[in-house]
């Protein structure tokens, strides 16, 4: 049964922040609801005050400019990220990505900035922008700022998201030459969230690795970097030896939470696999780029 | 805890809801406007079976609130029937025998019209990846698969 709440629908952002700043102590933001209206109808979430954002249509773009790179509105469905030529151009592991995110229905209706701002570590789209160095930027009444994805997801279920602030964007930077950005989950239907999901972006000088951000979904409280994997493969040439090593350091250095779909040691496997996995194909398309 | 007053129009007729906003599309659909063909199964939004074309998209009504689909149009299993005529479709899922229980199909319905009328010419990879968020627990995909290729392939297109 859903906790009765007070429903706004404001016409435009900056309706929306005030209304934030008026109740933001017994407030939730919806935008398309996916995830939101599990929780409230399980009564994991109780909230006195609902303020739907899912029309405000300001927040509904994909732009891309070859120094800013690309800017996707907080509003914008799954499916729009999916079909756009412009993403599949440009930025294809997001396509692939949201290609795999839950059903039709869910892409349908359920949206970018809404996904980010819930928070699972279990999500799709931010081990993947996370491993595409992307930013989130956010507003409340007062002031906006651009936060790193690093650095917005704090623990479970927690975004560093103050009270009065929703997602306004995400803003994705242009990726540097010989440079390829893979992802994958394992799941066993489809539609399902990863057990774990591994996204890598490795950017190569010559055959050498120059740079790489490896990042791991549900493998942790939070969506996380592989930093001591990413250390190994910094500078080096690929061999099977060094993804063995990178996959065992993520195996390593990742924290998984067993339940009902997998345990602790199958998570860590898991990632292992993964993130040899997804290494090695990004290397391999970086070095055809 | 305000009431609010909406305008849905469900299958092409507009109905004037004054409910509760934690209503959901499935309760507005079911309890309010008395069109039970759309089931509520899992209300987690998986099973699919609560599927209806919102606006020319597939969505589940059991994660969408009655107040987002307030001026929108909505169409569900009963809608699909034009003039005492079966759609395409349906008689599709009759004549491939495309369910057993049958709890599934109002939604299998609806994601199946929804996915043809935007990819008219899938194969039958697309059109599995098409009923992706639909769940048949008789098992009966092969049918189902079937029933949306011969409409696909033009087989109960009308002169």
């Amino acid at each position: 049964m859903i906790h009765d709440f007070t429903y706004f629908r404001p016409g435009t952002a900056k309706e929306a922040l005030s209304l934030l700043a008026e109740h933001k102590d017994d407030c939730k933001v919806i935008c398309g609801g996916q995830s939101l209206l599990i929780v409230m109808r399980q009564g994991l979430v109780a909230t006195d005050n609902l303020i739907d954002i899912k029309r405000l249509e300001e927040l509904n773009y994909i732009k891309f400019d070859s120094t800013e790179g690309l800017r996707i509105g907080a509003t914008t469905t799954h499916r729009t990220i999916e079909k756009s030529p412009l993403v599949k151009e440009k930025y294809g592991v997001l396509v692939s990505m949201e290609n795999r995110l839950a059903s039709i229905q869910v892409r349908n209706w359920g949206t970018i900035g809404g996904n980010l701002a819930h928070g699972d570590a279990a999500g799709d789209p931010a081990p993947v922008l996370m491993a595409l160095n992307a930013s989130v930027k956010v507003g409340s009444a007062q002031k906006e700022r651009v936060i790193p994805i690093d650095d917005f997801y704090v623990d479970l279920f927690e975004t560093a998201l103050e009270q009065d602030e929703i997602v306004l964007e995400v803003q994705v930077p242009v990726p540097a030459p010989k440079t390829a950005t893979c992802y994958s989950k394992f799941n066993l239907l489809s539609s399902d969230q990863g057990i774990i999901s591994v996204g890598a972006s490795v950017t190569l000088d010559g055959n050498a690795c120059k740079a790489v951000r490896i990042a791991l979904g549900n493998a942790a409280a939070t969506v996380m970097r592989a930093k001591k994997a990413e250390e190994i493969l910094i500078g080096k040439t690929l061999s099977d030896a060094l993804l063995e090593e990178a996959g065992q350091a993520a195996h390593d250095e990742c924290e998984p939470v067993a339940d009902i779909h997998a345990s602790e040691e199958y998570r860590r496997h898991l990632v292992k696999v993964f993130t040899k996995r997804m290494v090695k194909q990004a290397w391999e398309q970086a070095s055809k780029a | 805890m305000e009431k609010h007053l909406i305008h849905i129009t469900v299958n092409g007729h507009e109905y004037e809801l004054y409910i509760n906003p934690k209503t959901l599309l499935i309760e507005a659909i079911r309890d309010y406007i008395g069109l039970t063909g759309s089931k509520r199964g899992c209300e987690t939004v998986s099973c699919g079976a609560c599927t209806v074309i919102i606006e020319g998209m597939a969505v589940k009504g059991c994660s969408v609130l009655a107040m987002q689909a307030d001026g929108l149009n909505v169409t569900t299993v009963e809608g699909l029937e034009q003039n005492g005529k079966l759609s395409a479709i349906q008689k599709a899922f009759l004549d491939e025998g495309a369910f057993q229980c049958g709890f599934c199909t109002s939604g299998m319905l609806m994601s199946a019209k929804a996915f043809l009328d935007e990819n008219p010419n899938p194969t039958t990879h697309e059109i599995r990846d098409g009923i992706e968020g639909n769940i048949c627990r008789c098992t009966g995909y092969n049918s189902i698969v079937r029933a949306m290729s011969s409409v696909a392939q033009g087989k109960y297109r009308e002169e």
